[in-house]
């Protein structure tokens, strides 16, 4: 169309931000509270959506997405809570260890891969651990719109279990806790079997859970389209491997502790990309040419463009063998 | 024999499978006329599904001829109407008592899958979920697109608005709100031109 | 910026006309001297001074009458306006963002004060001054979508997004070209494009669909579509179309180079955020046959791109029968010579037209 000379980038707008506030909710959770360098107000979003947090550990930079936990509808800060991962690739541990009130990073406009489905006549929340974030900004839209819930959280302590007296104190009749340590278990197949059609469920946690809720779900008879889970796939590391990346004329090697997408942009090249955890499609790459196995961890491509070996989703997926061309 | 296979067409068109026994905690049947022989085949002589089942079973042309082979399964629960209106009121109650886990099929002609599968979403239960299976008739439910009334059994293209008057040709072009195939005046670029009515899918 | 608002007809006696400053903004949607479907989409972030492509949404000297001829419309037929019962949020995203984006981009002509909840609208031109309730349905006239939509230029569709897919959920449409939202409300993206030849073979509405799935509060898209119309009619609906069809057969060589119009939607696509749901406002521009044959390069084009299309997109664009009496017109002003590449006219750097045939 060539109407006017914006070129089409499935770029992600960045938003500067400061750490306005740090508070331990617990042994393991932190949250850290946001406000935008201009003084303006953040934007409004819809329940559900995370934000990707870019900080910058020296030379390093981070990029993790995090659920957003504040009130979608107050623009004066954006919350996030953040469980502490000793085992992991490390953002977490960054935020709860080197983080300081005052220090700036950039956050990406709301993204929503875990929306509410306004129909429903009733919504179920299942929540696990950490997974209890989302539906905080999830409880205060639909109070808003004067929606039905309920919530099931489970988590291993009731120390543990980030706000979850408050949230009980508020909605005494709403919210159900379990406590692995007390013996408590969500009585699931009970629940599944007695909720009145139009009921969607959304579940939230540790990968186990999230695929204990699904099957159980699928078996009791629900259908797909009322069942909505969200997982965020921190990619996982494995073993070194070069790529060649045809457009940009460079060979990259890609770190056991890093992912494809950041080892690219490591190395100053301009690659697309939004959720950054194999769910959105946008950082979708074209393989040029392929001798080896593609290891594909997303939920982006259906099993037939990953059987192909002609695409690869580059922040989540590896690559063992001879030898990867792709088109970047 | 009652089963007709439809021609590829536009993806707005609606595609009907197989009704196969899927795992659910209730099973809702909802059957026309030849939509029995349907029922008949794919539950078989499944007692464990049977005894979690409820047949609505709506005779609009066939009088008793299926009545006894389908009370004979012995479903949890049977019943049998005259004609889709009259039986609607019983489908939206047991809708309202349902439980997410329960199934639901439908058997028979368009136009009564299409109503029956409305009343279905209403209620909140996804379409993609409802089994659908056609049997008998292949006539459609049209929607006048000028006057939005709805002519029912249309068996021709073009064929007369039974509200209006006016003389429509018949689209593909397919509403699951309304449960009608489109129809819009085949004479509005020539007044008076209207085509030899030709019936459907020949 | 002051605009000369025209007082003009869309039926009856159709006297609409555009202004010389209307004929060089319009949206030629030609880049090339022939046309294929494309994804072509790009970001909707503004665009050079003047042009429909710089503001959020364009004004135009069309903009009362436009919206008196919806009016009528909907007086008509109110089914050309509803919003699914789970729309209403949604609703109320766009209203934000239409005040927000006009009152910024048009502070002369429309004004946003807002205290909390309560907020004050002003829209000089159509003589509106409301104060209403943010999120309180019972403190405006109607419900949010159609409030704002009555004031707004083009159609607009709400897309609800869920299960990978977007659903056509509420909409005010009364300028569309040749489809019906009450028969379409409900349906998802490859059912409400279903009647459209060629497309899904292509995979253009698979490619389409992932890129719009992924559109983002920050940056909202945009692309042309186009097809024909005879005489400036707006509300070429197929409820209407046992009346206006009739017009396409009182073409004749003398009167074509007024009553053909070319008729050029410009789509746009926002993120709403409360909803998540996307927007897709489709603008439509006409311009008659003789007043875009005034730029030369696009009456060379125009013959070119009429003559070559494919019959099965005419016939989609419902202009076959009427195609020879098109390039019977167009071929007069189309001397052979070779055009530049893009939509932009090169006014002071092409050719005038050789002598005609």
């Amino acid at each position: 169309m060539t109407a006017a000379p914006q070129k089409l980038e499935p770029g992600v707008d960045i938003i500067p931000a400061l750490v306005d506030k740090i508070t331990k909710v617990n042994e393991l959770v932190t949250r850290f509270e946001f406000k935008r360098i201009d003084g303006k107000d953040f934007p409004v979003f819809s329940a559900g959506s995370h934000t990707v947090i870019e900080m910058k550990d020296g030379d390093r930079t981070i990029r993790n997405p995090y659920s957003l936990m504040s009130d979608p509808e107050d623009g004066s800060k954006y919350a996030i809570s953040v469980r502490r991962d000793d085992v992991g690739r490390g953002g977490s541990l960054f935020l709860h260890k080197k983080i300081k009130v005052g220090d700036k990073v950039n956050l990406t406009y709301p993204l929503n891969l875990f929306s509410l489905d306004l129909r429903a006549r009733k919504h179920l929340f299942f929540a696990g651990g950490i997974g209890i974030t989302p539906f905080l900004s999830m409880i205060m839209q639909l109070e808003s719109l004067v929606g039905s819930w309920e919530l099931h959280y489970a988590t291993q302590t009731e120390e543990l279990a980030s706000y979850g007296e408050e949230l009980k104190n508020k909605y005494p009749k709403k919210v159900n806790q379990y406590f692995d340590n007390a013996g408590q278990a969500i009585l699931l197949q009970k629940l599944l079997t007695t909720q009145p059609i139009g009921t969607h469920i959304y579940v939230c946690g540790p990968a186990g859970m999230i695929k204990w809720v699904t099957s159980t779900a699928k078996n009791v008879g629900w259908p797909n389209a009322n069942v909505h889970s969200e997982e965020f796939l921190a990619p996982k590391p494995g073993k070194s491997f070069q790529v060649r990346l045809c457009k940009s004329d460079l060979t990259i090697e890609v770190g056991e502790n890093e992912s494809l997408l950041e080892a690219m942009e490591r190395e100053g090249v301009n690659a697309p990309f939004s959720c950054r955890g194999g769910a959105c499609g946008q950082c979708e790459t074209e393989i040029v040419e392929l001798d080896g196995e593609i290891i594909h961890r997303d939920h982006w491509l259906d099993p037939e463009e990953q059987d192909s070996g002609t695409k690869i989703m580059p922040c989540v997926s590896r690559f063992l063998g001879n030898s990867l061309v792709i088109d970047r | 024999m009652s089963k007709f296979l439809f021609p590829p067409s536009i993806p707005s068109r609606p595609t009907y499978g197989v009704l196969e026994r899927r795992d659910g905690i209730f099973h809702i049947i909802i059957a026309e006329d030849e939509g029995a022989e349907a029922i008949i085949d794919f539950v078989g002589s499944d007692k464990k599904f049977l005894n979690k089942a409820h047949i609505i079973f709506v005779a609009t042309k066939s009088g008793e001829k299926y009545v006894s082979r389908l009370k004979s399964l012995k479903s949890a629960q049977f019943y049998v109407g005259p004609s889709y209106s009259a039986s609607v009121q019983r489908l939206q109650k047991v809708l309202e008592a349902a439980k997410m886990g329960s199934q639901f099929y439908l058997t028979g002609t368009e136009g009564f899958m299409g109503q029956a599968q409305n009343e279905i979403m209403k209620a909140g239960f996804p379409h993609t979920a409802i089994q659908t299976e056609h049997r008998g008739s292949v006539a459609r439910r049209m929607q006048c697109v000028h006057c939005k009334g709805i002519t029912e059994d249309v068996i021709t293209d073009p064929f007369v608005c039974s509200h209006c008057g006016l003389n429509l040709f018949v689209r593909d072009h397919y509403s699951r709100r309304l449960a009608a195939y489109q129809g819009v005046r085949v004479d509005a670029e020539d007044f008076g031109n209207v085509p030899e009515p030709v019936e459907l899918y020949t | 910026m002051t605009i000369q608002f025209n007082n003009e007809t869309f039926r009856d006696d159709y006297s609409f006309w555009n202004s010389d400053w209307a004929i060089k903004r319009f949206p030629f949607p030609f880049h090339q001297d022939s046309y294929m479907y494309a994804v072509n989409m790009e970001m909707h972030k503004g665009g050079p001074a003047g042009s429909v492509y710089e503001k959020r949404f364009d004004v135009d000297e069309h903009y009362v009458s436009e919206m008196k001829d919806r009016a009528l419309v909907l007086d008509e037929d109110p089914l050309r306006c509803q919003s699914l019962p789970h729309m209403t949020l949604a609703g109320w995203d766009l209203l934000e963002l239409i005040m927000v984006s006009k009152s910024e981009d048009y502070p002369d002509l429309f004004e946003l004060h807002r205290d909390g909840s309560i907020w004050r609208w002003i829209n000089k031109p159509m003589d509106i001054d409301d104060t209403f309730t943010f999120m309180d349905e019972t403190t405006l006239p109607y419900g949010p979508m159609e409030y704002i939509t009555r004031q707004a230029q083009g159609d607009y569709v709400i897309l609800d997004q869920r299960d990978e897919m977007l659903w056509m959920d509420a909409g005010m449409v009364t300028t569309q070209a040749d489809w019906s939202l009450d028969f379409d409300i409900g349906m998802n993206f490859f059912e409400w494009h279903a009647p459209v030849p060629l497309a899904h073979e292509m995979g253009i509405f698979k490619r389409a669909l992932k890129f719009l799935l992924n559109v983002k509060q920050s940056a909202p898209a945009r692309r042309l579509n186009w097809t024909m119309t005879v005489n400036p009619l707006l509300d070429s609906s197929p409820e209407n179309y046992d009346k206006w069809g009739i017009q396409k057969t009182t073409l004749t060589p003398e009167n074509i180079g007024s009553k053909q119009h070319l008729r050029v939607e410009l789509q746009t696509f926002f993120r709403l955020p409360r909803s998540n749901a996307l927007v897709f406002p489709i603008r439509c521009y006409l311009i008659s046959f003789q007043d875009l044959v005034t730029i030369p390069k696009w009456g060379r084009r125009l013959h070119r791109v009429v003559r070559d299309l494919p019959v099965e997109l005419a016939t989609y664009k419902g202009f076959i029968d009427n195609r020879p009496l098109m390039l019977e017109y167009l071929e007069k002003f189309d001397d052979g010579l070779s055009t530049s590449p893009g939509v932009w006219p090169d006014r002071d750097t092409e050719p005038p037209l050789k002598n005609q045939k």
